[in-house]
């Protein structure tokens, strides 16, 4: 009988009812698609983008969309390893995505990027003086830098008054359940191995073993590990410590303006990520009149107005907004870059640091 | 039968698959090395892994038990309840049952967060002042998988308890039993079919639980489902996340089979949808 | 006798309230106009505005859509043939088929979305919606068989026998007379197998590749960047639809019994 009840609710015109909203959804579309959607029906080209979930801005994607005739489609992912693991897991319709600097060097030997025409990338002359020529693609044969920034920590100065300049705040037990961590592998292991003065591209299984008892005795106090959500966070006051990018760190400034950020003494992360064209790509010249259109200086500059992270076109620093611009968590003071490094590629490390994240995660 | 093909093309094979890969060996970035050898699954005798695999059977037995005590008052309620009442309430089940899955768990994030809705309500009330740290742990997932989960015990139980002869259960009243005997020892034994159905509809997804520890369990929950998102996703050992997957199955089909046995075969037939 | 009934009242009050609470917090929280605390901070209808002007989530939306039609539509196809097949024509490897074909309801999701993704890999076939609908239509099969095995159970083979007795072949009679009786299971099956479709989200997560973002992935990443009263409004707005279509159902159940 309950049988019979449970399909008597699901009679017939359940069907009608779906095709009715069906109809309904569809009639409800926005009325902004109307622009760049009759150019795309006629060609119907569309861009495969795989970017971090921070790195979208629609309005900038809408404007290459009217510009070009084509559809972009967005996919994100919120660490380079799962960067990696979608690509090696067969993922093969992106044209264009961004890795981080290390993660480059890595898709390049694992055969996954197309190779870049620089006369195709105009835009590309622009670049920042310390962002040319970096150890791992020299002549940018695979890749273009597009936003780069510093690792460090937010903090909440109404909480902690007294700036912290070092990583051991983060093992600081008086936070306790107010810490939230990166939740990626290379940075997390990089500010333990920084903090106990090791590089972060150490190779030393012994140094890695250290690390990686640093960071399990930490856990207890970390609330959540956490790549994508840690600014709001940090502006809702969940945590008051919290590892991170410069950008989304800037932007909690702006909803909670006692959010502070500092990269601690021991040193950290200079990054940059890359965009790249993928190997698997059908679209090539696409690929890279996108990659143009986001390198000018004027997109460019918008977006670090918009995404808070500094852009690779040296130009476009002078056309940004100047609280942007002297924000330290988007333009690292110069005073700061004697103890930058940049994260390399560990080879066979790897390994090493996969097993130890792995337990790390799992205690 | 075509039906046969296509699982066995998309759903056996697969599987297959799975078990091969487990045997193989992980190249340096991630893919495959196919070189097999039995070291997976000596790797996972770590007290590691073995932990998670005993927190999960353990998270899942609990979020059972859980759902079995709330569930059961209210599948009898149903169930002894005058006809037309019943298709109301069967529909009031039904209804948090066909909402996804993602929106419910969302909702005790919403509502445990430091600043969520119970801090709210707490604070308000002037009982308690300080950030709520429920949200990103244990009890969270705990929480959000017995809310998950709990209509599916519920239909089960209500189907079985319908079936029972009132009769019975009159009799053991009129005999002066005690609240407690007459349901250990008339209503239980009877029904012992849907409880089946029931439990095993609760701790079979509970087991694989992937979406529950993720959103809930922040830091420190992890779940076998979330290693094995982790081996293939993350760290992109897809052999030893293989082997992983296969444990977890074995596990689960041996807690099928042990709660078959204890319930019988037709009992499973027959309690089931 | 009243008391124990009151008891058990009380008991099931409880548990529905359990149930709906969090459910009814959320859809009143959509109208919040705080973006981040709980607190309550006047009536807004922002976060349905942005929901509306959101393009990815109609793509998402519109995926959904079209992976659940066709999945459910192969899976109902190839669950009630199954059915039928192993009800009326045993035969001896029968008991070990029936419950391979129920495997998938047993098995935990992530394992079936992680075979599917090493198989799709091994062949190389690249991710998109394609495999995402061939993976839904491979566990839609046993939901869709259970139900038409169920109702096939109930009816009298007789009728069966009695339309080849007089001269109508196997498929004829298959054709005019079970069908036409199984009608209302096999509805039962298409709808459950679509909704299940709709709402799945662990097979769909391992199999998905670029731009076959499904609902259920889109409220995931959602829920990623953080709580947000736009998630609130888009459960919202879920709910509304499930508690729409069972209750239209109801009455039209009503309706059909006249």
């Amino acid at each position: 009988m309950a049988l019979r009840l449970r399909q008597i609710a699901k009679s017939p015109n359940r069907t009608w009812i779906t095709a009715l909203l069906y109809a309904a959804i569809l009639a409800c579309q926005p009325t902004q698609e109307d622009g760049p959607k009759n150019t795309t029906k006629a060609g119907a080209t569309t861009l495969h983008y795989f970017t971090w979930s921070d790195y979208v801005g629609p309005e900038l994607l809408a404007e290459f969309e009217k510009q070009a005739g084509v559809k972009i489609v967005v996919d994100t992912f919120s660490s380079n390893e799962e960067l990696l693991a979608k690509l090696q897991g067969g993922a093969s319709g992106y044209d264009v995505t961004v890795p981080s600097d290390f993660m480059v060097t890595i898709m390049a030997r694992e055969g996954l990027l197309a190779e870049l025409d620089l006369s195709q990338i105009p835009n590309a002359r622009f670049l920042s003086a310390g962002l040319q020529r970096l150890p791992f693609d020299p002549d940018h044969r695979y890749s273009i830098p597009y936003l780069w920034g510093t690792v460090g920590i937010g903090y909440d100065s109404a909480v902690i008054p007294t700036p912290p300049d070092s990583w051991s705040i983060l093992w600081d037990i008086r936070y306790k359940g107010k810490i939230s961590m990166l939740n990626d592998q290379r940075e997390v292991f990089g500010a333990a191995l920084r903090s106990m003065g090791q590089s972060m591209n150490s190779r030393d299984p012994a140094v890695i073993e250290g690390a990686k008892a640093k960071l399990i005795s930490q856990k207890p106090i970390v609330k959540t590990y956490t790549s994508d959500h840690y600014d709001q966070l940090l502006a809702s006051g969940e945590v008051v410590l919290a590892h991170g990018w410069g950008g989304p760190v800037a932007r909690a400034m702006a909803e909670r303006p006692s959010i502070r950020y500092v990269v601690p003494k021991e040193g950290a992360t200079i990054w940059s990520d890359c965009l790249v064209v993928l190997k698997t790509s059908q679209k090539r010249e696409l690929a890279m009149r996108f990659i143009n259109f986001l390198l000018d200086r004027d997109v460019a500059a918008r977006t670090t107005n918009r995404l808070m992270f500094a852009s690779s076109n040296r130009e476009a620093k002078a056309l940004v907004d100047p609280e942007v611009r002297d924000n330290p968590a988007v333009y690292p003071p110069d005073s700061s870059f004697d103890r930058l490094e940049w994260m390399t590629d560990v080879g066979e490390a790897i390994r090493l640091y996969d097993r130890a994240w792995t337990e790390v995660r799992l205690r | 039968m075509p039906a046969l093909l296509w699982m066995g093309i998309f759903f056996f094979l697969p599987l297959l698959l799975v078990l091969v890969i487990s045997f193989a060996a992980r190249g340096t970035y991630g893919g495959i090395e196919w070189t097999f050898s039995l070291a997976n699954y000596l790797n996972m005798a770590d007290p590691l892994y073995l932990r998670i695999y005993a927190r999960s059977v353990a998270l899942a037995a609990a979020t059972t038990l859980v759902c079995l005590v709330l569930g059961f008052p209210l599948a009898y309620y149903i169930a002894s309840a005058p006809p037309r009442w019943q298709a109301v309430w069967l529909m009031l089940i039904i209804i948090p049952f066909w909402t996804n899955f993602l929106v419910r768990t969302y909702a005790w994030m919403f509502i445990l967060r430091s600043e969520g809705l119970l801090h709210t309500l707490l604070s308000s009330l002037g009982l308690f002042t300080g950030p709520i740290e429920i949200l990103y742990s244990d009890a969270a997932v705990l929480m959000g998988l017995v809310y998950g989960y709990l209509p599916f015990m519920v239909l089960p139980l209500y189907a079985a308890i319908e079936r029972l002869d009132r009769s019975v259960v009159e009799a053991a009243w009129d005999l002066y039993a005690t609240g407690w005997a007459v349901f250990w020892r008339v209503v239980l034994p009877l029904t012992k079919p849907g409880v089946i159905a029931g439990c095993l509809l609760v701790f079979i997804p509970s087991v694989g639980a992937f979406i529950t520890p993720d959103l809930l369990g922040g830091a420190r929950s992890m779940m076998v489902g979330n290693l094995i998102q982790h081996e293939y996703l993350v760290v992109r050992d897809w052999p030893f996340g293989s082997a992983v997957s296969f444990v977890l199955m074995t596990v689960v089909l041996l807690g099928v089979a042990g709660y078959v046995k204890v319930g019988g075969v037709r009992g499973w037939r027959g309690g089931r949808l | 006798m009243t008391q124990r009934r009151g008891w058990l009242l009380s008991a099931s009050l409880a548990d529905l309230l359990f149930l709906y609470a969090p459910i009814a917090v959320l859809v009143v929280f959509s109208f919040n106009a705080s973006r981040l605390s709980a607190r309550w901070q006047g009536v807004t209808l922002q976060w349905y505005r942005m929901l509306a002007s959101d393009e990815a989530l109609f793509a998402a939306v519109q995926n959904s859509l079209v992976v659940a039609v066709v999945s459910t539509v192969i899976a109902t196809i190839l669950g009630v043939s199954a059915a039928v097949g192993l009800e009326r024509y045993p035969f001896r490897g029968q008991r070990v088929v029936d419950g391979a074909l129920l495997l998938p309801l047993v098995i935990p999701e992530v394992m079936m979305g992680v075979a599917l993704l090493l198989f799709f890999v091994m062949i190389r076939v690249p991710l998109s919606l394609l495999t995402v609908t061939i993976g839904h239509a491979a566990f839609n099969v046993p939901v869709v068989m259970v139900i038409i095995r169920a109702r096939l159970r109930k009816l009298d083979p007789a009728l069966e026998e009695a339309a080849r007795d007089l001269g109508a072949t196997p498929w004829q009679a298959f054709r005019r007379v079970t069908l036409p009786l199984l009608t209302p299971a096999i509805i039962g099956g298409v709808l459950m197998a679509f909704t299940v479709s709709l709402d799945d989200f662990v097979v769909t997560f391992f199999t998905a590749g670029p731009g076959s973002t499904t609902l259920p992935l889109k409220v995931y990443s959602m829920i990623k960047s953080g709580v947000s009263p736009e998630i609130n409004a888009l459960s919202a707005l879920l709910v509304l639809v499930s508690m729409a279509l069972i209750a239209l159902s109801l009455v039209t159940q009503r309706v059909n019994a006249k």
